[in-house]
């Protein structure tokens, strides 16, 4: 019972969502045509909505932009070009993956430089542990004596 | 050594905490635009006033602009009207209207009513001037020095005080290099 009105109340609450899509229609002569288009629109970012693609977006400029995209591609344009030509308009702002250049490429190389990092810690670590291990336990001889004495279970070095 | 590596983590929450302190008060609805540096895209569009009139981006050329989209659709741009209308006629700024995806009738009754500081009006309803400028939102307001080069855009209503700290400033340097 409970659970019934879980999900009821889960679909309520994404209902508005799923109807959100744009209302525009574009006629593709092939599958493939198609395919590229969405892939485009959704790799471009809404300059209004900000955390949304083109793709989804319902502002008036992401139907702009999408039209423009659209009437590039009809006269044969190649993403590229739609791209670039919508970054000369909004600026680098609008591509989602931003391009590997001077101002980007801390960007793109933090992650690599983040697991170098970690590795070069766990290997310092397991270096380390290695190194330690090996022989000597830093115990004179007296101490290992006693050591072993205690090990050994006679008691007699216990209260000293 | 060992010690000073114990530090380390106190440092990298240091910078850490600097970055993120960088971006507060930042409005990330504020792009910068494409467009600063570059002269005004071309463009081919009527007079709201005089419809038989073609404009083009030499209108810009001979002294500093500013340029101001606008439409009766958009509320803000009623907020900052009287602002631009105070900037026309006390400043003497010479400003040009680009009025984005309206109706003409309905923007002709609009400065009839609320006055008409632009020196010069682009009708321009299918938004294409818009889009080649890259204006994602009205009011956008634009710097443009005499050679017809974008310097300057602020998103948003204009009012005394972005005239003062950030508008005026530009003008009167774009001014001086005539």
């Amino acid at each position: 019972m409970t659970r019934s009105v879980l999900i009821a109340l889960l679909l309520f609450a994404y209902g508005p969502f799923l109807t959100a899509e744009p209302s525009d229609v574009y006629d593709f002569d092939t599958r493939a045509e198609e395919q590229r288009f969405h892939d485009l629109i959704s790799e471009l970012r809404c300059p209004k909505c900000q955390n949304q693609n083109i793709a989804d977006s319902n502002a008036p400029i992401s139907k702009d932009m999408r039209e423009e995209a659209y009437q590039m591609m009809s006269s044969g344009a190649s993403n590229d070009e739609i791209v670039g030509a919508l970054v000369d308009r909004f600026g680098e702002f609008v591509r989602y993956k931003p391009q590997v250049e001077s101002r980007t490429l801390l960007l793109w190389a933090t992650p690599v430089i983040a697991v170098v990092i970690g590795l070069l810690v766990v290997a310092g670590i397991v270096i380390r542990s290695r190194r330690d291990n090996q022989g000597d336990s830093g115990l004179s001889a007296e101490e290992r004596e006693r050591a072993s004495r205690i090990l050994d279970g006679d008691g007699s070095d216990r209260t000293s | 050594m060992k010690r000073l590596l114990l530090f380390i983590p106190v440092v990298l929450a240091v910078a850490l905490g600097v970055v993120l302190f960088a971006g507060i008060g930042k409005d990330p609805n504020k792009l910068e635009s494409a467009l600063i540096g570059k002269p005004v895209p071309e463009f081919q569009l009527p007079d709201l006033h005089d419809e038989g009139r073609e404009l083009n981006r030499e209108l810009f050329r001979g002294q500093v602009s500013l340029l101001n989209v606008w439409g009766t659709w958009c509320p803000a741009c009623r907020d900052e009207h009287d602002d631009l209308v105070w900037l026309a006629e006390e400043k003497g700024i010479r400003i040009v209207g680009l009025n984005y995806k309206d109706n003409r009738d309905d923007a002709l009754v609009w400065l009839d009513r609320l006055g008409d500081p632009y020196q010069v009006s682009i009708y321009d309803p299918r938004g294409r001037l818009g889009f080649d400028l890259g204006v994602y939102g009205a009011p956008e307001t634009y710097v443009i020095d005499a050679e017809g080069i974008v310097r300057h855009r602020h998103v948003g209503v204009v009012n005394e005080k972005v005239w003062e700290q950030d508008i005026e400033p530009l003008v009167k340097r774009y001014r001086e290099n005539i």
